[in-house]
């Protein structure tokens, strides 16, 4: 018996060059598709997606204190998504970006009250070069490890994040303990001149514009010279960069404290610019979150920027949700489903889906057709 | 004085360390097919809330112990469904999968912050063995779970590595392309291992959230996800060796607390590190061990199988 | 339905009119092949003339976009290899499918029905039982990873005469075989054809083709040109056939001396990527303006000793000079600038990096040169590149589009461009020409010919033993990680290499 049936099917078919133009289309698609799977989550779970969508609009874009609020959350994060970028570009998954913002923090912390009388450009200066100092030593032991023992760095960047939170945390309840603080674990307020400049007179402070000419700067690393190049092929195959010459671990170690010094500055300038002391929970995951908004905006420092106003204004929106009776952790999964979707849709950038009738006929078919070898031929059995 | 503080040390250590080897074997077994799951913490989280809830509303631990596993599973099935069906990048799909687990455990959690759990995991004396001079006290007068862990090593490490579809696993890790090639399903082993692995985090989860902190808090699994994995790498990929490591963490973890409560004068911050530090530190001591691991890990560890285009 | 007529004409295998495409090439346009019982068919053709897809599709990887499969007499739609291998399809690749920590007797065993426990010494004896019967050695409890690769091979063999295989399909199996390893192996091929089972033999060289098919289908550019009988064919013919022109089998070589030494080694010793010993106190001397080949199976040191030359394995101990200047202890950056040039075997993955464009490939090995302070000086990147592509004959679409969408060829001679155009005094090339068609091949043997006359010191890693009596002043056997002997290449003895190459010394030439 012959059985002939006719299936569509999907073929997944490969692209030889994925345009632009589907790259960006997928990912704005896995945004909106995020936005529908978070809403149709939350009605199964029986909350009203009107208010939760309304509130979370009116707390980011809708009202001019949302949107100061929203650019005060994106400047951490775009650090932080750079220290992000610029090492998964290398292939090193430094996630450790958390716990460097903290010792960034800790770093500027420290010049702040070593020094608060200093006239402020030079202290402000100074706290900058404390926070990446910072920063750059807390990406520099699993960097170092990594380049010159082969400890992968996955889990140790990890872990430090932990010990890096304990550490401020201990700070700020002994030594730098505000004294006014009511048993909260806040730190002494900086000075005056240890905090950032407002912008005019928005609320957003003068880290926007160092978060913007950090983008460029990296931008510029990675498009134009020579580092960014051996960047680029390190990240490719790393084989091949070894074949050529280039020092793997120099390169390594390089990248890990670059990274760690961004993230370091992201730190400071949210202690400096929007806290005004340090204290325990400084960050709501900008370290984590910087991993979900560097891979939406594929490692490119320049897309970074829109993305991490996006992510900022899901944070802030996340607050408001707070004053409607719902927990904040909703933005984080929603964060989440957004890269899901987005990964999940690289495949469409990489494959087209064919869909195709085939005829698919069993494996009992008609004999005699066979058995007869082709004009030409000779059989000769030995 | 000083023996009896070891041997709460190992006993607290033992109890501390079923965690670990739960979230371990679980990684063993998803990474011995081939797949990383770095989001075991998520897991964890989910497994934790989950049982917690569960025990809260029906008073009844075992089924919260079950619902754990399901809801490990099932973000076991998501992980799987995104980097074998849609062959995304591993290490970011299981941050990824942590940050959402995070956020899922959170919002579900939210009204029993705090609350305390109508019944808990007790220890229970097992006759007999209990008797034995210090193993007894150490191995045998836990709580249920902790036996179950117990069960649980000795059938993962006889499925493994003395039954066909163990043989089937381990060849889909090594070598995908040759277990495609003589009729086993790559697609199938790999979702089964990682739904396995994810049950396995649910259950530690549980176990946390049930029986060695019997509670509900945000982020509760503190890193102990992350220190797992570490786990998997020290044992090199067998439960049997896991079963070690999980106990050496587990006291590094007591030792500290039982330190301090003997009156040793050191911050809680610090004590809190410990596991951390002592993680990387045994990382550090591993990585000299290059060959040997390199042999042990399974080969196509990490990347996605994909057939060749027909 | 048929089950078994005698009769020699009775087809084991019969496909028609098979067409399968992929992006940009057709593979197979509308071939014809069929396979009778008890004959050794051997499926000739060039370098990507179509022969391993063609077996893919009857071993059931690929599904043809047209034609027929039948095997048997019955029409077949294989939706997977396991489908083939239950119609009696059984298929050695050239790159094995075999689980490396695994022992013989699992790796046997693995997918075939069998009982929920694993049942260790009676599959073993079961296993050593087969592989006896068929004069295969092969110890059936060794692990994967300790067997050279032509045990390894045996194990393939083993796997599917396991599974009662009816049609036996070969793969380029001699390429990693030693000349008296493929005289046993097509010794155990006319055993298994027999017994009344079919043997289908991929290669590309004419002499095996010859001593061991019966017959002989030809493949050229996707299309099949002709099946002959062994008896109706020879040689000149056959290439004829297969390239579509008149081939010249030897490129002209030029008599004269070899200079000073240029490139040498002194005692190394390095180990695998497993830890275990892979080079045992190799000494070899390459003099400038002459090509010194490394003959020997896959997997005996060769690799490893490219890497150590070119810096990128630390050898335990022995130097690497270059022109007298000791490098054994210089970065592949100060090996590099010492005028080490080096092709290696992996091409796209360590010469090259597929996803780059030729421009960010050229600066690969000449960053230093196209650096203006920190920055790229890109004009001038562009234009050396330009001028490498078409000094070299290297055809593609753009100089940014990925060299991974390039020919084989063109890759090739991209990468040779790069290494050359750095004017080196020693060259290091391995298998320079493996998977290229004949154009290419022989471009490239140009070339290096070129290199050998213009004073470069080659060192020459080769599987093809042809190649290296065609293109060598003399070359070094190795196995096991020893160099066996130095022969000169004029008048060398492939006997006599052979045996080498499976272990057995020789007077120093």
């Amino acid at each position: 018996m012959s059985a002939t049936t006719a299936a569509l099917r999907p073929r997944l078919v490969k692209r030889l060059l994925p345009s632009r133009a589907t790259r960006l289309a997928v990912r704005i698609g896995a945004v909106a598709a995020a936005f529908v799977a978070a809403a149709l989550f939350l009605l199964l779970a029986g909350n009203p997606i009107g208010p939760v969508f309304s509130a979370l609009w009116s707390g980011s874009f809708g009202s001019a204190y949302g949107q100061a609020q929203t650019i005060l959350a994106a400047i951490p994060l775009v650090f932080t998504s750079l220290a992000v970028a610029i090492a998964f570009r290398m292939l090193l998954w430094n996630i450790g970006a958390e716990g460097q913002f903290y010792f960034g923090a800790f770093g500027a912390a420290a010049v702040a009250y070593a020094w608060p009388e200093w006239p402020g450009p030079l202290l402000l200066t100074a706290m900058v070069l404390g926070g990446m100092l910072g920063g750059a030593l807390w990406a520099l032991v699993p960097g170092a490890l990594r380049a010159y023992l082969g400890v992968n760095e996955i889990v140790p960047t990890l872990l430090l994040n932990y010990v890096a939170i304990l550490w401020v945390d201990y700070l700020v309840n002994t030594a730098w303990r505000d004294p006014e603080s009511l048993g909260f674990p806040l730190g002494v307020p900086f000075s005056a001149q240890a905090t950032l400049p407002q912008l005019g007179d928005t609320a957003v402070h003068a880290g926007a514009i160092i978060a913007v000419i950090a983008a460029l700067v990296i931008a510029v690393i990675l498009r134009k010279t020579i580092w960014g190049y051996k960047i680029k092929v390190i990240g490719e195959n790393r084989r091949a960069a070894r074949y050529a010459g280039f020092s793997i671990t120099r390169n390594i170690v390089g990248v890990m404290l670059l990274s760690g010094a961004l993230a370091g500055v992201g730190g400071m300038v949210e202690v400096s610019g929007t806290v005004h002391r340090i204290q325990a929970d400084i960050s709501p995951g900008f370290g984590y979150t910087g991993i979900i908004v560097a891979t939406l905006a594929r490692f490119s420092p320049l897309l970074i920027l829109p993305v991490a106003l996006l992510f900022g204004a899901l944070i802030t929106g996340g607050v408001e949700l707070q004053t409607i009776g719902l927990p904040s952790d909703i933005v984080l999964m929603l964060q989440g489903t957004i890269l899901f979707f987005a990964l999940a849709g690289e495949l469409l950038v990489h494959y087209r889906i064919e869909w195709r009738r085939q005829a698919q006929t069993g494996s009992e078919g008609e004999p005699g057709a066979a058995g007869r070898a082709h004009p030409g031929a000779m059989p000769s059995g030995t | 004085m000083s023996a009896d503080l070891f041997l709460t040390v190992f006993v607290a250590g033992v109890a501390a360390g079923t965690v670990f080897l739960f979230a371990a074997v679980g990684e063993i077994i998803t990474e011995r097919a081939g797949v990383l799951n770095l989001g075991l913490e998520g897991m964890m989280l989910v497994g934790a809330v989950t049982g917690f809830l569960v025990n809260h509303q029906f008073r009844q631990l075992w089924l919260g112990v079950l619902a754990a596993v399901v809801a490990g599973g099932a973000l076991g099935l998501l992980h799987a469904l995104l980097v074998v069906s849609f062959r995304t990048n591993q290490v970011v799909t299981g941050l990824t999968l942590v940050i959402f687990a995070g956020g899922l455990s959170g919002y579900a959690g939210e009204s029993v912050v705090g609350v305390a759990p109508p019944a808990t995991f007790e220890p229970v004396a097992i006759p007999l063995l209990s008797a034995i001079p210090v193993l007894g006290r150490v191995f045998f007068r836990q709580n249920p779970l902790v036996y179950l862990s117990y069960g649980l090593v000795v059938a993962t490490w006889f499925w493994l590595f003395k039954t066909r579809p163990g043989l089937n696993l381990r060849s889909v890790g090594e070598s995908p392309e040759t277990a495609d090639a003589v009729g086993i399903s790559v697609t199938r082993t790999r979702y089964a291992a990682v739904v396995a692995g994810g049950g396995f985090a649910g259950l530690a989860g549980a176990y946390l959230s049930l029986a060695q902190s019997p509670s509900w808090v945000p982020n509760m699994t503190a890193g102990r996800g992350w220190i797992a994995i570490a786990l998997v790498i020290f044992a090199t990929w067998s439960p049997v060796r896991a079963v070690f490591g999980a106990y050496v963490f587990g006291c590094v973890e007591a030792l500290g607390f039982r330190l301090q409560a003997v009156g040793v004068d050191i911050p809680s911050f610090f004590v809190s590190m410990l596991p951390y530090l002592f993680t990387i530190v045994v990382l550090v001591v591993i990585s000299r061990d290059t060959a040997r691991r390199r042999l042990a890990a399974p080969a196509s560890l990490g990347n996605a199988y994909v057939r060749e285009e027909r | 339905m048929s089950t078994h007529d005698p009769g020699p004409a009775e087809g084991a295998v019969e496909l028609r009119g098979i067409v399968k495409r992929f992006p940009g090439i057709v593979a197979n346009d509308n071939v014809d092949f069929s396979v009778a019982r008890g004959e050794v068919h051997a499926l000739l053709g060039e370098n990507g003339a179509g022969k391993t897809t063609l077996m893919s599709i009857l071993s059931g990887a690929y599904r043809p976009d047209a034609g027929t499969v039948s095997v048997g007499g019955r029409t077949m739609s294989f939706r997977s290899p396991k489908q083939a291998i239950e119609a009696g399809i059984g298929m050695v690749h050239q790159h094995f499918r075999l689980v490396q920590p695994l022992s013989v007797a699992e790796n046997v065993l693995l997918g075939a029905p069998s009982t929920f426990r694993l049942a260790g010494n009676a599959t073993e004896d079961r296993v050593a039982e087969l592989a006896e019967a068929y004069g295969i050695r092969v110890n059936p409890s060794a692990k994967i990873w300790q067997l050279s690769v032509g045990e390894q091979q045996r194990v393939e063999i083993l796997k599917a005469l396991f599974r009662e295989a009816s049609v036996l399909i070969l793969d380029e199996p001699t390429a990693v075989l030693t000349p008296q390893e493929a005289t046993h192996l097509f010794s155990i091929m006319r055993r298994i054809a027999s017994e009344d089972r079919a043997v289908i033999f991929i290669s590309h060289k004419l002499d095996e083709v010859m001593a061991v098919a019966d017959r002989v289908t030809v493949l050229r550019a996707g299309r099949g040109v002709a099946t002959l009988t062994i008896g109706e064919s020879d040689k000149a013919n056959l290439a004829r056939l297969m390239v579509g022109r008149e081939v010249m089998f030897r490129v002209a070589r030029s008599d004269h001396d070899a200079g000073a030494p240029r490139l040498t080694v002194k005692g190394l010793i390095a180990t695998g990527d497993l830890g275990l010993p892979a080079l045992r106190d190799v000494t070899l001397e390459v003099r400038a303006g002459e090509i010194l080949g490394v003959a020997g199976v896959a997997g005996n040191g060769q690799r490893e000793l490219t890497e150590v030359i070119a810096g990128l394995r630390p050898a335990i101990s022995g130097t690497v000079a270059i022109g007298g200047r000791d490098l054994s202890a210089s970065t592949p950056a100060e090996r590099i600038s010492a005028g080490l040039g080096y092709v290696p075997e992996d091409r796209l993955g360590t010469g090259l990096i597929p996803s780059l464009g030729c421009i960010d490939n050229v600066m690969l090995k000449r960053t230093d040169e196209f650096a203006r302070g920190f920055f790229i000086n890109k004009q001038a990147a562009e234009a050396a590149t330009s001028e490498l592509v078409d000094r070299f004959d290297v055809k593609t679409s753009s100089l940014h589009s990925p060299v991974s969408l390039m020919s084989g060829g063109n890759i090739q001679k991209l990468l040779l461009a790069r290494e050359l155009s750095a004017g080196p005094g020693a060259l290091v090339v391995a298998q320079p020409t493996a998977g290229l068609d004949v154009g290419a091949t022989e471009a490239i043997r140009r070339l290096l010919l070129e290199q050998r006359d213009a004073g470069v010191a080659v060192l020459l890693v080769s599987e093809d033993l042809d190649e290296l009596l065609s293109l060598c002043d003399r070359i070094a056997v190795m196995y096991e990680g020893k160099v066996m002997g130095v022969v000169g290449a004029a008048g060398a003895d492939r006997e006599q290499i052979g045996l080498m190459m499976a272990g057995t010394a020789s007077d120093p030439a």
